[in-house]
């Protein structure tokens, strides 16, 4: 397999409100290959998220480079990393992150309209169906249940042809029983896909389900009990 | 998904506030549109009533403003009145010399072309004399020509019509001299009909009644013109009504004012008459022998000749307290006077000349209405539009700072959806755009819904407007000035997006995903 994601002595530290700065991340070595579906485990806290911004371009790296692709991010623009985004990364949101302005549907195509493959209408209505939801096209955010706005978040992720999708907890506001069902889906479609996946998640049981857990406090060198510098 | 789509959606999102800051804005618009299209109004009718069929009007010395609003009009006090004498200098030979055959006066007034006749040269002149009321609309003593000779219409080619009767006749055995017709409001507001006789009052609308009246021959059609707000009575009519015949005892005044009259006719002579230099304009002895005398406030004057002039008012004669074998008879040329005199050049090059001729004069003006109506315009109701339009443009500013406000407090709910866009591949600019859609969006919308509420408004006040002014305003009507509000709007709107969009500029993607 071809690493999709390649990343080599990250830094992350953030500005502290009383002036220091804070290491939150400092991984030296960290892979994801082509089609690959890998699950991060963390505690709260200890940098998970920040992982996922910095491999989707919305944080800069304080050192270090991520390659994805092919490409290294790092060293592209702000305006750059956001094409990138649109056209490369596919994301879903621990809390959903549903524009409750938009019907469903209007969602999903959100999902593509930043990007170039911006007039796809067919592929958001496919992807709601494939998330079960064809009936559900012109409801908004509001009108659906909890499980419904995440499966209308995992078809936004996908509808841009993505190459990697970043899951950040995604089952953590779901019900435990639509948690499996969740989790299931998005393997599936990104398997279906052919779509990288790097999920982040605390909870052990759900990680099992991937070909390979990573421990984020096993890759990152920072030691979030005593962390600052 | 388009970005003016996501801002459509912003916008229904936000239902109550983008309504009432559109609604805001609307008003906004409205008033500027409705102010515009007033002064549009006011300026198309100044200048319609501007042009009717002649292009100047001569009077006595003074403001041409004054006597541009008297005579066209209606409007002002007439400044003084013209020697009748000065209204046949437009005039040819044998029109003058049928007038002295006519009325008397100097036969020697008979033997030339009027001064200014060679200009006239196809057109006309028509002479009015105003200074009395019917009720509170002006008499206007004016000739038949009046209904004949000018136009109207905003190609100025319609003729004047009738709605009832017809155009007032020099002479009529049943009404004598004493024929009138009313404008269409006139009409309508003293609610007279068709052979109804009516009193002029004189000097002001609540001045003393003539004793003599005039009996209703025709109702005009509206024009669009103050001649629907004028009662045109016939002007021998009008001359022999008491007090308007201008005496001709001599007296110290008078004097001096026949050394004026020698110098005019002096000058004219040195021109093209210089045999009547030493002539006066004062009937002398010949044919004509005025004798006056006063009864029942009607002044009579006796002629020796022309003895179709002589008529018996047999029309309501007891009324006014005369006999009814009463003879009027014709007042003679020194005693008539006109207030100015309506003139077409057949060659309108001729026009400037002679302007000039006539203002080199010593007693007479010659005023362009149309120009003295621009200089009112760019005057008086310019600043007073500029001012208007300051104070709207105020409002219309009142109303971005409400779009300001309304998509900057927004802001706040919505910094995590524009961190949910860019982590979804939106760009800075891109989020920035989509904030300054939605103040275009509000601007647009407003805009039209301000421009349909005044014209709206105006449609619905179009017939007021009408016959009020005789303009004839329809829902797309539109001033030429309306076209640049909507660039006016959309720049007002962008000002207020600026601040907006910076906040969602600099919204930070990743506190706000987290948040």
């Amino acid at each position: 397999m071809t690493a999709l994601v390649n990343i080599k002595d990250l830094k992350k530290s953030f500005t502290q409100p009383e002036g220091g700065k804070l290491l939150v991340l400092d991984i030296p070595r960290f892979q994801i290959e082509k089609g690959e579906q890998v699950a991060m485990i963390g505690q709260s806290g200890g940098g998970k998220t920040t992982l996922l911004h910095l491999i989707a371009g919305l944080l800069s790296p304080d050192q270090g480079s991520i390659q994805i692709d092919g490409l290294q991010t790092n060293g592209l623009s702000e305006e750059g990393r956001d094409r990138f985004r649109a056209e490369t990364i596919g994301y879903v949101f621990q809390t959903f992150n549903l524009l409750p302005a938009f019907t469903a549907i209007e969602n999903v195509r959100l999902g593509m309209a930043f990007g170039s493959g911006k007039h796809q209408h067919a592929r958001a209505g496919d992807l709601l169906a494939r998330v079960g939801l064809q009936d559900r096209f012109n409801y908004r955010p509001g009108q659906l249940s909890v499980g419904q706005q995440q499966r209308v978040a995992i078809a936004r992720s996908l509808a841009g042809r993505p190459k990697l999708l970043l899951a950040d907890e995604p089952t953590a506001n779901v019900d435990p029983s639509s948690a499996d069902s969740v989790l299931e889906l998005i393997c599936e479609t990104c398997r279906e896909e052919e779509v990288s996946l790097l999920t982040v998640t605390h909870d052990m049981q759900i990680a099992s389900r991937f070909d390979r857990i990573e421990k984020l406090d096993e890759i990152n060198q920072v030691d979030h009990t005593t962390a600052s510098s | 998904m388009s970005l003016i789509h996501i801002a459509w959606r912003n916008f229904c999102h936000r239902a109550l506030s983008s309504f009432l800051t559109t609604f805001s804005l609307a008003l906004g618009v409205g008033l500027v549109v409705l102010v515009l299209s007033i002064y549009g109004v006011i300026s198309e009718a100044f200048t319609r009533n501007a042009s009717v069929g002649y292009n100047l009007v001569v009077g006595p010395k003074g403001s041409p403003l004054q006597l541009t609003l008297n005579s066209v009009f209606y409007l002002s006090q007439p400044i003084e009145n013209l020697p009748y004498t000065e209204y046949m200098e437009f005039l040819p030979k044998d029109e003058r010399a049928s007038m002295v055959s006519r009325f008397g006066g100097d036969p020697k007034l008979a033997e030339r072309d009027g001064r200014y006749a060679p200009y006239i040269a196809g057109g006309f002149a028509i002479p009015l004399a105003l200074g009395d009321y019917f009720g509170e609309f002006r008499v206007v003593g004016t000739t038949p020509e009046f209904f004949t000779k000018l136009k109207h219409g905003p190609n100025v080619d319609e003729d004047f019509t009738f709605s009832q009767g017809r155009a007032f006749s020099n002479f009529s055995p049943e009404n004598s001299y004493f024929e009138a017709v009313v404008g269409a409001r006139v009409a309508k507001e003293m609610n007279v009909v068709l052979g109804e006789k009516f009193y002029p009052t004189h000097g002001d609308p609540s001045g003393h009644g003539h004793a003599l009246g005039f009996t209703i021959v025709g109702i005009l059609d509206p024009t669009g013109t103050p001649n629907d707000r004028a009662a045109f009575v016939n002007l021998e009519g009008f001359y022999l009504m008491d007090g308007h015949a201008k005496p001709i005892e001599r007296d110290p005044e008078e004097d001096r004012e026949d050394v004026l009259d020698e110098a005019v006719d002096a000058e004219e002579s040195n021109e093209e008459q210089p045999e009547t230099e030493s002539e006066s304009d004062a009937p002398t002895t010949g044919s004509i022998v005025p004798e006056i005398t006063e009864s029942n406030g009607v002044r009579l004057v006796q002629t020796e000749s022309n003895t179709s002039d002589s008529v018996s008012d047999s029309t309501n004669g007891t009324s006014e307290g005369q006999s009814s074998d009463q003879e009027f008879r014709l007042i003679s040329i020194p005693e008539r006077e006109v207030t100015s005199i309506l003139i077409r050049n057949g060659n309108i090059m001729f026009a400037p000349g002679m302007q000039n001729a006539i203002n080199e004069g010593i007693r007479a003006q010659a005023a362009a209405p149309i120009g003295e109506i621009n200089k009112l315009m760019n005057l008086i109701v310019g600043p007073l539009l500029t001012a208007l339009l300051a104070i709207t443009g105020i409002t219309c500013a009142v109303a971005a700072v409400g779009i300001l406000v309304s998509i900057y407090n927004s802001m706040n709910d919505r910094r995590r959806d524009i961190a949910i866009m860019r982590a979804l591949g939106a760009r800075r600019t891109t989020v920035t755009s989509i904030i300054i859609f939605e103040s275009f969006q509000v601007a647009l919308i407003g805009t039209i819904a301000g421009w349909l509420l005044a014209h709206t408004a105006i449609v619905l006040y179009s017939g007021k407007i009408e016959e009020q002014t005789g303009v004839q305003v329809g829902f797309f009507t539109t001033s030429n000035y309306e076209i640049l509000v909507l660039p006016l709007v959309l720049g007002l709107a962008l000002i207020a997006a600026l601040l907006p969009a910076w906040a969602a500029y600099r919204t930070d993607v990743g506190s706000n995903l987290s948040a």
